[in-house]
C-alpha cells in the first residue's frame, strides 16, 4: 500500500519542488529531475515484482477526512476554472464547473458523512500496467522535456518562459495518474480525473496565444462535460446502490448500475478523445511537444480507456455494451481514413492515436477475454511506440523548421539516427509483425466470434492505417544521388538519451509480449473472466522467427549494402531527359524541368471537413442510444 | 493426382513448406509463360515459348547491377523473403490470418523499395502500389474471415480438410475475391503501378529504377505470390481436389481473359470499385453467414 501512495504523492512533492525552485537553479533542478524520474521507473517495477504471483489487493484507508480534504482542492479548482474562464470572457466552462459543484457539494454534504468506503485503494495487473506505462513513458518524456523546452524558447522568443510552471503541471499530471489508477473509491477517482482535466487544458494553452487559448478551452468544455457526466454517474450510483467502489459495481445487480457505467463510460470517451470529441486533441498540438506525447501516450486519453475498461463488464451483453462497440469501431475507421489526407505530421500522429484508441473502446465493448486480451496489448504498444514518434517529430521540427510531412524528404540522409529510430516506432504502429500487428491480429479473431460486423469494420480500418503509414515511411526513407547536408548534430543529449530509451523498449515489448501476456495479462483475464484466451502456439513461434529474422537480417543486410558490396554502378535516376541532377534534366527545348516528388492525400475522398461530419453525427446518434438504453 | 495429394498431406511441417519453395517458382513460371502464350494468340501474334519466362530470368541475373542507390535492393530482398515466407506458411497449412499479414509486408516493403530510389516514375508507381495496397486489403481480410466463419478455423489445414463446397456458402467473398485477385495479378485493368503489357505505358512505374537481378528477383516473388494467390482460389473449391485445380486454373484463364479485355483504369475508379464491390460481394455475404449462424 504504502508503494501506491508513494506513487501518487512523490510526484506531487516534485511538482511542488519544481514550482518553488527558482529557475536559475537548474543544475539543481536536472538533478533532482533525474532523480525523481529514475525512481518514477524503479517504483512500478517494484510494484510488479511484488504483486507478479499475487492477485489483486485491496487497501482500506480512513476516507472520510482526505475526502473533505478532496472537496476543499475541488472546489479550489473549481474557483480557479472559473477565475480563467471568466477572464478569458468565456462562459461555458463556468456553467460546467458550477454545474458539477453543485452536484458534488450537495452530495458530500448529504451523504458524505454516512457514507462508508471499504477499499479507497486497490492494486490489480491491469493498474500495474498501467503504472509501468505511467512511470517508464511519462518519466522518459519529462526526461526529454528538460532538453527540449530549452530549446523551445529559443525558437519561440515571443512565449513567456514559464518552465517551472510546466514541470510542475507535468509532475501533478503523473500525479493525477496515479491517483486514477490506483483509487477504488469512485470519489478519488473523479477527483483525479479532474486534476488531468485541468493539467492537459493548462499544459495545452502554455503558449498562451489566441490558438493555444482556443485549443486549451476546447479541451476544457468537453472533458468538463465528461466529468459532468462522471460527477453524476457516481451521485447517481450512491443513491441507488448505495456503493461508491469500482470493484463493487461490478459485482451488485446489474440494472442498478447500467445508468452510472455508462455516465463513467462517457466521460471516459470524451477523454480517449473518440468521436464526437476528437477534435480536442486534434486541437491540443499546438503545445510543445512533451505536452503531447504525455497526452497521447501514457496519460489523459489512456486514463479514457483505462476507466471505459473498468466499467466494461457492467455492461455486458446490453445494448449499451454494443452502441460503445460501435463508437469505438466508427472512431477507428473514420480518423484512420482522416488520417491519410493529413500531411502535417504532429496531426496524422494524432489522428492514428484517436484510431487506436478507437480500437481498444471497441473491444472493451465487445468485452471477452479475447478482446481485453487485445486492447492491453494496444494499450502498450501504442503508448511506447506512439510516445517514441511524437518526441521524433518534435526534435525533426526545429531541424527542418516544419513538421509537414513533404518537408521530409531523404530524411534518411539528413538525420540518419533520428530516422533509424523513428523507423522503428513506425514499425511498431503497423508493421507485421512487429507490435499493434500482433493485437490486432487477436483483435480480429474475438471479433468475428462476437461481431462480424466489427471485423468487417477492422478491415477496412487496416487498409487505411498502411496507407498513411506507408507513404509517410516511404518518404523518410527516400535517398537521392549526392550529398544532402547532414543537421543532426544539435540534438540535445537529454533528447538522445530519451528516444534510445524508448526505441529500446519498443523492441523489448515486441519480443517481451509472450511474457508480458502469460504473466501479467492472463491472470488479470483469468480474475475477471475466469479464462483467459489460447493463443497458438504454432503463430507465437512463427511471429517471434520473423521478428528475430528481421532484427538479424536487417542490421547484416544494411552493413553489407553499406560496406561489403562493391559490385555495382551507380547512376542517376531516369528523369526523361539529360540529368542535370538528382531532380531536374534538360527537357525539350533546352528547357530546364525540376522533377518534385509529392505523396498523394486524397482529399476529395478522405478529407477532415467531410469525415468529421459524418463521425460526429453518427457516433452522436450511437451515444444517446447508448445513454437512453441505460435509462430506460 | 490423388496419390500426389496423399503425399502432399503425409509431408510434415518443414518440407511441406520445402515443397512449396522448391516447386512453386517453376509452376509459376510456367503460368506465366502459358499467359504470354495466350495473351500473344488473342492478340493475334505466336508468342514465346512457354518456358520463356525462365529464359528472361536467367538473362537478367546475368546483367549487370546498375542501382540508383547503394540500398535500394534491400528492400526487394526482404519482399522476396516475405513473399516466399507467407506462401510456405500457407502451404504448410499454418494460419491464414498470418499469411495475410506477412504478404501485406511483403508488399509494404515493395512499395518502399519504390520510394527508396527516390525517381519520379519509381514514385509514382510506389503511390499507385499503395492504393491497390489498400484497394484489395479489406477483401484479403474478408476472405479469411468468410473462410473461419464457415469452417471454425483459421488454419489452411483444417480449410483444406472441409468436407462441404465452401464456395456454396461463401459466394460473394469468391466474387469479391475473384475482383481483386486481377488486382494481386498486376491484370488490367488494374496495372496501374507496373505492366506486363508494353502499351500500357511509355516508362515502367515502380520498377523503373532496378534491373538486373533485383528486376528477376522481382519476378520470381510474383510466381511465388500467384501460386499462393491460387492456392486461396483452390481453397473455395477443395472439397473435392478435381475440381479444385480445373477450377484453379479456370480462375486464371479468366484472368488472363479480362487483361485482354480491357485497358486500364484510372486510380480513382480501380479504388472506388473495389471497395465497393467488397462492400456488396464480400461485406453483404459475411452477414448473411452471421443472420443464418
Amino acid at each position: 500500500m504504502n508503494a501506491l501512495i508513494f506513487l501518487i504523492v512523490f510526484p506531487l512533492c516534485i511538482a511542488l519542488l519544481a514550482a518553488v525552485l527558482p529557475a536559475a537553479l537548474s543544475t539543481l533542478r536536472r538533478i533532482i529531475g533525474v532523480i525523481a524520474n529514475i525512481v518514477l521507473c524503479v517504483v512500478p517495477i517494484y510494484l510488479l515484482v511484488t504483486y507478479l504471483d499475487k492477485g489483486p489487493a485491496y487497501f482500506q484507508i480512513e476516507s472520510h477526512l482526505i475526502n473533505i480534504f478532496m472537496l476543499v482542492i475541488e472546489v479550489f479548482i473549481a474557483g480557479f476554472i472559473v477565475y480563467i474562464s471568466i477572464r478569458a470572457k468565456r462562459y461555458l466552462p463556468v456553467l460546467l464547473v458550477a454545474v458539477q459543484s453543485v452536484i458534488m457539494l450537495t452530495f458530500e454534504f448529504t451523504s458524505g458523512s454516512g457514507m462508508r468506503v471499504e477499499h479507497s485503494l486497490f492494486v490489480d495487473k491491469f493498474s500495474i500496467i498501467m503504472a509501468l506505462i505511467v512511470g517508464i513513458i511519462g518519466s522518459a518524456i519529462c526526461l526529454y522535456a528538460i532538453g527540449y523546452i530549452p530549446e523551445y524558447h529559443e525558437h519561440h522568443k515571443e512565449v513567456k518562459d514559464r518552465r517551472r510552471y510546466f514541470a510542475f503541471l507535468m509532475y501533478l499530471f503523473l500525479s493525477a495518474m496515479f491517483g486514477i489508477i490506483f483509487s477504488n473509491n469512485l470519489m478519488w477517482v473523479f477527483f483525479f480525473w479532474e486534476i488531468t482535466t485541468i493539467c492537459s487544458a493548462l499544459l495545452i494553452g502554455y503558449r498562451n496565444d489566441q490558438q493555444s487559448i482556443e485549443s486549451s478551452f476546447r479541451a476544457l468544455n468537453m472533458n468538463l462535460l465528461g466529468g459532468l457526466a462522471f460527477a453524476a454517474g457516481i451521485v447517481y450510483l450512491y443513491s441507488s446502490a448505495r456503493i461508491m467502489e469500482l470493484d463493487k459495481l461490478l459485482q451488485v445487480d446489474k440494472s442498478l448500475v447500467l445508468l452510472p457505467a455508462v455516465c463513467i463510460a462517457f466521460a471516459g470517451l470524451v477523454k480517449s478523445a473518440q468521436f464526437p470529441f476528437c477534435s480536442w486533441l486534434t486541437g491540443a498540438m499546438v503545445a510543445p511537444t512533451p505536452v503531447s506525447a504525455l497526452l497521447h501516450s501514457s496519460t489523459m486519453v489512456k486514463a479514457g480507456v483505462y476507466i471505459i475498461l473498468r466499467v466494461a463488464p457492467a455492461l455486458q451483453n446490453t445494448v449499451a455494451a454494443k452502441m460503445l462497440m460501435l463508437v469505438g469501431g466508427v472512431t477507428f475507421l473514420v480518423t484512420a481514413l482522416i488520417a491519410i489526407s493529413q500531411s502535417n505530421a504532429k496531426k496524422v500522429l494524432a489522428y492514428s492515436t484517436i484510431s487506436n484508441l478507437g480500437l481498444i473502446v471497441a473491444c472493451a465493448g465487445v468485452n471477452t477475454d479475447a478482446a481485453v486480451w487485445s486492447a492491453l496489448l494496444l494499450i502498450i504498444f501504442h503508448a511506447v511506440a506512439k510516445s517514441l514518434l511524437f518526441l521524433c517529430v518534435g526534435i525533426i521540427e526545429y531541424r527542418l523548421g516544419s513538421r509537414d510531412i513533404e518537408d521530409m524528404d531523404y530524411l534518411i540522409m539528413r538525420l540518419p539516427k533520428l530516422t533509424a529510430v523513428m523507423m522503428i516506432g513506425m514499425a511498431g504502429m503497423f508493421l507485421a509483425p512487429f507490435g499493434m500487428i500482433i493485437s490486432k491480429f487477436v483483435t480480429l479473431k474475438a471479433f468475428i466470434d462476437s461481431n462480424p460486423g466489427m471485423a468487417i469494420l477492422l478491415a477496412y480500418g487496416s487498409a487505411a492505417t498502411v496507407f498513411f503509414w506507408t507513404k509517410w515511411m516511404g518518404k523518410i526513407m527516400s535517398i537521392k544521388y549526392g550529398e544532402a547536408q547532414i543537421v543532426e548534430h544539435p540534438v540535445s543529449r537529454w533528447e538522445q538519451f530519451t528516444l534510445a530509451i524508448l526505441a529500446i523498449a519498443t523492441v523489448v515489448v515486441c519480443l517481451g509480449f509472450p511474457f508480458i501476456s502469460s504473466r501479467i495479462i492472463d491472470p488479470y483475464l483469468k480474475d475477471v473472466f475466469g479464462k483467459s484466451p489460447v493463443v497458438d502456439t504454432f503463430n507465437i513461434l512463427v511471429i517471434y522467427v520473423i521478428m528475430i529474422g528481421i532484427l538479424i537480417i536487417l542490421p547484416l543486410g544494411l552493413m553489407y549494402y553499406a560496406y561489403v558490396n562493391k559490385n555495382y554502378r551507380r547512376v542517376g535516376t531516369y528523369l526523361g531527359g539529360a540529368n542535370v541532377d538528382n531532380v531536374s534534366f534538360e527537357g525539350p527545348m533546352d528547357h530546364k524541368q525540376t522533377a518534385d516528388l509529392k505523396n498523394y492525400y486524397l482529399t476529395k475522398y478522405f478529407g477532415e471537413d467531410i469525415l468529421c461530419n459524418v463521425g460526429v453525427l453518427v457516433s452522436l446518434t450511437l451515444i444517446f442510444i447508448m445513454f437512453g438504453v441505460a435509462a430506460l | 493426382m490423388k496419390t500426389l495429394f496423399e503425399l502432399f498431406q503425409s509431408l510434415g511441417l518443414a518440407e511441406r513448406m520445402l515443397a512449396y519453395v522448391l516447386i512453386a517458382p517453376f509452376i509459376g513460371g510456367v503460368l506465366a509463360g502459358i499467359d504470354r502464350k495466350l495473351t500473344a494468340r488473342l492478340q493475334g501474334r505466336f508468342g514465346p515459348p512457354i518456358l520463356q519466362p525462365f529464359f528472361d530470368v536467367f538473362k537478367l541475373f546475368q546483367k549487370e547491377r546498375i542501382v540508383v542507390n547503394k540500398f535500394q535492393n534491400f528492400n526487394i530482398i526482404l519482399f522476396f523473403v516475405f513473399t516466399v515466407f507467407s506462401g510456405a506458411l500457407f502451404f504448410c497449412g499454418a494460419d491464414i490470418l498470418l499469411m495475410i499479414f506477412g504478404l501485406a509486408t511483403a508488399g509494404t516493403f515493395f512499395v518502399l523499395a519504390g520510394y527508396s530510389v527516390s525517381s519520379p516514375y519509381s514514385h509514382l508507381g510506389a503511390e499507385r502500389e499503395i492504393i491497390q495496397m489498400v484497394s484489395y486489403e479489406p477483401m484479403v481480410i474478408l476472405v479469411a474471415v468468410g473462410m473461419y466463419m464457415v469452417t471454425g478455423s483459421f488454419k489452411v489445414a483444417d480449410i483444406a480438410m472441409y468436407q462441404k463446397p465452401l464456395i456454396l456458402a461463401l459466394p460473394g467473398v469468391f466474387a469479391g475475391f475473384l475482383y481483386i485477385l486481377t488486382i494481386k495479378f498486376r491484370k488490367s485493368p488494374f496495372d496501374l503501378s507496373i505492366s506486363h503489357h508494353a502499351h500500357q505505358e511509355i516508362v515502367r512505374g515502380l520498377t523503373t529504377e532496378f534491373s538486373g537481378p533485383a528486376l528477376a528477383l522481382i519476378e520470381i516473388s510474383h510466381w511465388y505470390e500467384n501460386v499462393l494467390l491460387l492456392g486461396i482460389v483452390y481453397l473455395f473449391f477443395a472439397f473435392n481436389p478435381w475440381l479444385g485445380i480445373v477450377l484453379t486454373i479456370a480462375a486464371y484463364l479468366f484472368e488472363i481473359f479480362i487483361d485482354n479485355n480491357y485497358s486500364r483504369f484510372k486510380w480513382q475508379l480501380t479504388f472506388l470499385s473495389s471497395w465497393l464491390f467488397t462492400a456488396v460481394a464480400g461485406v453483404s455475404n459475411i452477414i448473411v453467414l452471421h443472420l443464418i449462424k
